[in-house]
This record gives C-alpha cells, sequence and structure tokens, in this order.
C-alpha cells in the first residue's frame, strides 16, 4: 500500500563525495576569518573590545535565517510533493537553525550585559527572537514525538512554515516598533577596518551553516534508507513475501 | 487500507491554507495595525509627560538621551542624577542609584525602569544603555572608554 511512493521517492543513502574536504574548508575559513577579523580591528570608541562579539553574533544571526529560509522551501516542497527528501531536508535545517538562535541569544546576552547593563530585556526584537527559538525546539520535539513518518512530516511542515514566517518579524522589529536593541547595521555605519571582518565572518559562517545542514541531511538520508529496508523486510515477512 | 491513507492528505490542504491564512492577517495586523503604536519598549519624557499626574508613581520604562553636561555623580553616596531629553527638547530629572554601565556618558541613549516621584524626579531602579548601529574607530589621539574613566575615576569592574 506504501509502496507507491517508494517507488517515486527512493531514499538512498548519499555518496561521501567532496564534503569532506568543503568541511575542513568551511571550518578553516571561519578560524582565518574571527583571526583576521580580531587582529585588524581596534577597538571601538564607545565599547572597547566588546564590539569584538559583534564578529559571531552578527554572522550567525543572519545565517540562521538562511536555515528556517531552508525550512520553508522544504516544508512547502513536502506538502506540494510529498517528498521525503524536502521533509529530511527541512528537518536538517531546523536543527542548525535550532543551535544557532540559541547561539545568537546566547552571545547577545553576553554582549548585552556588559555593554546594556542587563543580560536580557523583554524588548521586542530579543522576545520575538526568543519565540523563534522556541519554535524551532517545538519543531524538533514535534519529530521525536511523532512516530508515523508522514504524519510527522506534515505536522512539523506546518511548524516548520509557522516558525519562518516569525522570521521577517524578528528582523524588521527593530525597525517597526521601538525596541533597546539597535538597528541593523550598514557598510556605512561602521568603520572599514569593522567591515571587512564582518563580511569575512559572515561568509565564512555561511559555509559552515551549508556544511551544517548537508551533514545532518545525509545523516537523515542514511538513516532514513536503513528505515525504510527494514520496513519493507518486515512487510515482506508479514505479507509472505 | 488506501482510503485510510489517503483520507488525512485531502484535510489537509483546508487546514494548512486557513492557517496560513490565518497568520497572514495576523502579519498583515502587526505590520499595517495599531500596533506600532503599542509595542515600545520605553516612553521618551514628552509621552511621559503628556501622561500628566497619572504618571506619578506607576512603574515604567523611560528612555532618551543623556542631557550633556547634566550628569551629576557622587561618588561617595554612589548616587547618579542626569536629565534625559529627547527630540522634544523635554527634560526628565532621573535619580539613580550605583555605577552605570561602562557606556554610560553625555548624549549617550538610555532607557530607565522606575517611577516618576511627586517632585518630578524619576526614580531609576535599572539603568539601561541604548547604543547606536554605528561602530566607529578611535579618532588619533582618543582613547576607547575615556568619556567614562574621567567621569567615574577610580571606579570600575
Amino acid at each position: 500500500m506504501t509502496t507507491t511512493r517508494q517507488e517515486t521517492d527512493v531514499i538512498a543513502p548519499p555518496a561521501p563525495g567532496r564534503w569532506r574536504l568543503f568541511g575542513v574548508f568551511a571550518i578553516a575559513s571561519l578560524v582565518v576569518a574571527q583571526v583576521v577579523a580580531v587582529v585588524i580591528s581596534p577597538p571601538d570608541r564607545d565599547m572597547g573590545h566588546l564590539q569584538k562579539i559583534m564578529y559571531v553574533h552578527f554572522p550567525i544571526a543572519l545565517n540562521m535565517f538562511v536555515c528556517y529560509l531552508v525550512v520553508l522551501i522544504g516544508s512547502v516542497r513536502y506538502l506540494m510533493l510529498r517528498s521525503e527528501r524536502a521533509d529530511l531536508l527541512a528537518a536538517s535545517a531546523a536543527e542548525v537553525g535550532a543551535v544557532m538562535t540559541g547561539l545568537t541569544l546566547a552571545l547577545g546576552m553576553l554582549w548585552a550585559k556588559p555593554t546594556w547593563g542587563v543580560w536580557w530585556a523583554w524588548d521586542p526584537r530579543l522576545t520575538s527572537t526568543l519565540v523563534l527559538f522556541l519554535l524551532a525546539t517545538a519543531y524538533l520535539a514535534l519529530r521525536a514525538f511523532v512516530d508515523d513518518p508522514e504524519r510527522r512530516a506534515t505536522w512539523s511542515a506546518t511548524v516548520g512554515i509557522l516558525g519562518a514566517l516569525n522570521v521577517p518579524i524578528v528582523y524588521m522589529s527593530v525597525r517597526w516598533w521601538r525596541t533597546l536593541h539597535q538597528v541593523q547595521s550598514s557598510p556605512s555605519s561602521l568603520d572599514p577596518e569593522y567591515v571587512i571582518g564582518v563580511r569575512l565572518n559572515l561568509t565564512a559562517v555561511l559555509l559552515v551553516t551549508v556544511y551544517l545542514i548537508h551533514s545532518r541531511y545525509a545523516a537523515a538520508l542514511t538513516e532514513r534508507a536503513a528505515e525504510n529496508r527494514a520496513m519493507a523486510a518486515a512487510l515482506g515477512a508479514n505479507h509472505g513475501g | 487500507m488506501t482510503e485510510q491513507v489517503s483520507a488525512p492528505r485531502r484535510k489537509l490542504p483546508v487546514l494548512v491554507s486557513s492557517g496560513a491564512a490565518l497568520v497572514v492577517a495576523l502579519l498583515g495586523w502587526l505590520i499595517y495595525g495599531g500596533l506600532d503604536k503599542n509595542i515600545v519598549y520605553f516612553l521618551e519624557p514628552h509621552e511621559l509627560l503628556a501622561r500628566g499626574t497619572d504618571a506619578v508613581d506607576s512603574p515604567v520604562r523611560l528612555g532618551g538621551l543623556v542631557r550633556p553636561g547634566s550628569v551629576d555623580w557622587n561618588e561617595s553616596a554612589r548616587a547618579l542624577r542626569f536629565d534625559i531629553t529627547d527630540t522634544t527638547q523635554s527634560v526628565i530629572r532621573v535619580v539613580s542609584t550605583g555605577q552605570p554601565p561602562q557606556m554610560f556618558r553625555d548624549g549617550q541613549g538610555v532607557v530607565v525602569e522606575g517611577r516618576l516621584g511627586r517632585d518630578s524626579v524619576f526614580a531609576a531602579s535599572t539603568l539601561i544603555i541604548k547604543h547606536t548601529n554605528e561602530y566607529r574607530a578611535p579618532k588619533a589621539g582618543e582613547h576607547p572608554r575615556e568619556a567614562y574613566k574621567t567621569l567615574f575615576k577610580g571606579a570600575g569592574p
């Protein structure tokens, strides 16, 4: 009864390929970008060396949006095409996205305490980011609780789309509402010494993000292929071949 | 068997599209509705003063810029007094205890939590820095955080 889906959407474990090399390159580029950014940038006039948290907080925050974009694409694709791969891709991106949202919050708090004077403020930017983190963890919890793969995929796709719709709210919150968090910096609001470091780290974190999503996706495909084989074997045994 | 499997699928588009419609409506309300006036993390001095006597003794967040030249730090009492001002030039005197965050200085954006007293002085329990999106290298001969060190000489973590 489920053979129709499996015929059109066969999951095979991915070939290792050049991804390992890409991963080494991504992590090395992050190390280089961090070192370069920290070494070439002078302390900020008002903030001193605390400014350097920018090189991790901001690139991770922006690239977490990339993760949720992948979640959105995967979720919509699953609902439209019922593609198992799309579901697994969305789940992989959500995992990476949840970690990066958690990191954004944690690094933001470490930055806020010495600059703002408080660890946390219930302003629209921080609150909407916390909601995004809770939606991402809810998505992962939902996947862990639902056993039936089709139901899990459908439900989590719905939550995934809801979570992704929160992203524009998080991004625009500092412009729509009066917040404690400052509006986005731009190359004109940063001295050139800081812009280079930000650009390098945005790129490096993007590479690491792509690598992490791919690694998780490859693992998910391997796992699903094994599950499908076990399922086919069990069904075969029950129905006598 | 086949019907059992495909039945939830037929219900799904209705569920998903109604959920999506709800979310889109909510988003539209957030963006274009009256919420932009309501979601404010703090009030500016002119907004707090406009409340008149209603503002007295009610917990609120007040935000604006530290009026240059208004800062008075009493080292022995660890009492900090300064004016918060806004674009309308409204001014509210603030009193706060303890050393402020290190970015505190003349002209800095701040948000204070506390209550406006009957004497029109705002008693702050928390002092928070609100900084801009600008990051600038020190000019020649300038040291970072110099203003802070001059103001709070000897103090510091």
